[in-house]
């Protein structure tokens, strides 16, 4: 009886899901939600604070190899900060920035959309000629010229996250914005005298959320391996302020003496965006019912 | 068809003009243009000179109109480096990094789509498995991390072969690797759902009934057909292998455009980058009417479907 009565329930979501899942799909679940822990609480779990330097043990080994030791357990930098810690709060930071620009770069979109929806017309043929010209263009190069242009910094460099695949969320938006207006309930709401505002925020926006949220998952790790790739070229996150794209690119200086500075945050960035592509495509599969069977 | 092309070459146009649009105007709202181009160290005479000469003085529709004129006639300013024309320094970057993008496409695609077609002929058998898996982190794993896990296993454990430079063709071997690996992937997972989705079709029934040997009916019938599908694939390619080498040229050393860009990004030598921004840009909408008009060409029926594409 519990079974059909809390049949929307949190638990028995959880319930479902984990009983529809296949295994890599429950560990990517898993690692990701290890991923945000480690990003939540950073302060607690990391031993060092990542700029601490511990000078007398610099370039110490991962605590597996000769000469390594349990007090920095996967070794430290040239200049003996505890890699263990740099890759903690480098997770949050990478995280964090991937986080606001998903959630932006979604608000955006949803808005163009709308607003291409809601006007038509010429501001329709502006929204669709933007977006095919965004999505003409690699945004990696994109990307790379503005922050030639504006100069680096967080702010800038977050906006450029954001704005990172507002295209596929205005295109998926506008489409079925386009789609819902001419639905019943729109058509319903607007015969009652609803503003246009309204009938969006309160009643489209909703019935289109699944499509929006899948869109996020699958910009998520492509935002994470924008932020990663530009700041392993070090025009992306700036010491003192530590992502793993920046680690990386710190440690390949050192490829031969201490591989393990590159390594560490090459691994975790590896799992991650797999984690992130397994749970896209599988939430993919089950929402959207055009991609079945690929 | 004609009206078709003409269409297209509009639309092309236009996103082109958009770019050059973007590069004006973001480079005219981040500060005074004409030091940011000639260089903190230039001077108030070669400022005043450059300002004169790129018609800075003028209002900016003019402005605007003088710099589409300058970029007709061939003009993309100055380099800081060696004060030279911004064009001259990145085209004679070109060749190392069309050499590096045309070998790695021939791998790529010689890896990726016969693994695809046999993916899809022994559909849920391990290749089949074993080629969607390697897809799947195929587009997981950034080039950088590729290319420095393989400098680190083949340049540093086994040092077997070259990480830096652009000398010999055994420098081609990693850097080629580093973005062929991920992108065959991808290229394998097309190649499969394009051939499952022929495999299906009526004629290899018709093919297969009327005693045509396996082998045959699919290099004859379904491979061509599936062929199509992926015309369309090589327009993001084209994109991705672009973002590849700028990335994949740091991690080892190559000499080529993609090194330059970083480095121009670096130290804000921004005649260059607005060269080599408008260059992808050409590049991007030149593949992609290419295609277009391929795509028609091959397979007439979607001749209306696809002009909103």
């Amino acid at each position: 009886m519990a079974d059909t009565a809390s049949i929307s329930t949190p638990a028995a979501f959880a319930r479902r899901f984990w009983r529809s899942s296949s295994p890599s799909v429950r560990l990517s679940l898993l690692w990701i939600l290890a991923m945000v822990a480690v990003a939540a609480f950073a302060d607690l779990i990391a031993p060092f604070d990542y700029t601490a330097m511990d000078l007398r043990n610099r370039l110490a080994p991962p605590v597996w190899m000769e000469r390594g030791s349990w007090v920095h357990p996967l070794g430290t930098d040239d200049i003996g900060r505890d890699v263990l810690s740099r890759v903690i709060y480098s997770i949050r930071l990478s995280l964090f920035v991937a986080l606001l620009g998903t959630v932006i770069g979604a608000a955006i979109g949803t808005s163009i959309g709308f607003l291409a929806a809601r006007f038509r017309g010429w501001v329709d043929d502006l929204v669709t000629t933007a977006i095919d010209f965004q999505s003409a263009l690699p945004f990696f190069i994109l990307a790379l010229a503005t922050l030639a242009f504006l100069g680096n910094n967080f702010v800038i460099f977050v906006a450029v996250m954001g704005v990172y695949g507002w295209e596929r969320y205005a295109r998926i938006v506008r489409g079925m914005a386009f789609a819902a207006q001419a639905q019943g309930y729109a058509v319903a709401l607007r015969t009652l005298g609803a503003s246009p505002a309204r009938i969006y925020a309160a009643h489209i926006l909703p019935n289109i959320a699944s499509a929006i949220i899948v869109n996020m998952t699958l910009n998520f790790p492509e935002t994470v391996l924008l932020e990663t790739s530009l700041s392993f070229l070090g025009l992306g996150i700036q010491p003192p302020m530590t992502s793993l794209g920046n680690m990386v690119g710190f440690g390949r200086d050192y490829l031969l003496t201490a591989w393990w500075i590159a390594v560490s945050p090459a691994v975790v960035i590896f799992l991650t965006t797999l984690a992130f592509s397994l749970l896209g495509d599988w939430l993919r599969d089950r929402l959207d019912p055009t991609v079945k069977g690929r | 068809m004609l009206s078709f092309v003409l269409r297209k070459g509009l639309r092309a146009g236009l996103t082109v003009l958009l770019l050059a649009t973007f590069t004006f105007f973001v480079l005219r709202t981040s500060g005074d243009p004409a030091v940011l181009l000639v260089g903190l160290e230039a001077g108030p005479e070669a400022v005043e000179a450059f300002r004169r000469r790129w018609g800075l003085d003028q209002p900016l529709w003019k402005q605007y109109a003088i710099y589409l004129q300058q970029l007709l006639s061939g003009d993309f300013g100055q380099s800081f480096v060696g004060n030279r024309p911004a064009l001259e320094v990145v085209a004679e970057r070109l060749p190392k990094t069309l050499w590096l993008m045309g070998v790695t496409a021939v791998v790529t695609l010689a890896i990726g789509i016969p693994l695809g077609v046999v993916a899809a002929l022994r559909r849920d058998s391990w290749i089949d498995r074993l080629a969607i898996g390697v897809s799947v982190a195929g587009l997981s794993l950034p080039n950088f991390v590729v290319g420095v896990l393989l400098i680190l296993l083949f340049g540093v454990a086994l040092m077997l072969l070259p990480t830096t430079g652009s000398e010999t063709a055994w420098h081609f071997i990693l850097p080629v690797a580093t973005m062929a690996t991920g992108d065959a992937a991808v290229f394998a997972r097309f190649a499969r759902s394009a051939m499952l989705d022929v495999l299906n079709q009526p004629f290899m029934r018709t093919a297969s009934a009327k005693g045509l040997d396996r082998r045959r009916a699919v290099m004859r019938h379904a491979v061509p057909n599936a062929a199509i599908p992926l015309v369309t694939v090589f327009g993001l390619y084209v994109g991705r292998i672009i973002v590849g080498a700028v990335i994949t040229e740091n991690v080892f050393a190559w000499p080529g455009v993609g090194s330059l860009l970083v480095l121009s990004v670096e130290t804000r030598d921004l005649a260059v980058v607005q060269t080599i921004v408008i260059l992808v840009g050409v590049t991007m909408v030149v593949t992609n009417i290419t295609i277009d008009i391929a795509y028609r060409w091959l397979d007439p029926r979607t001749a209306e479907e696809r002009t909103l594409g």
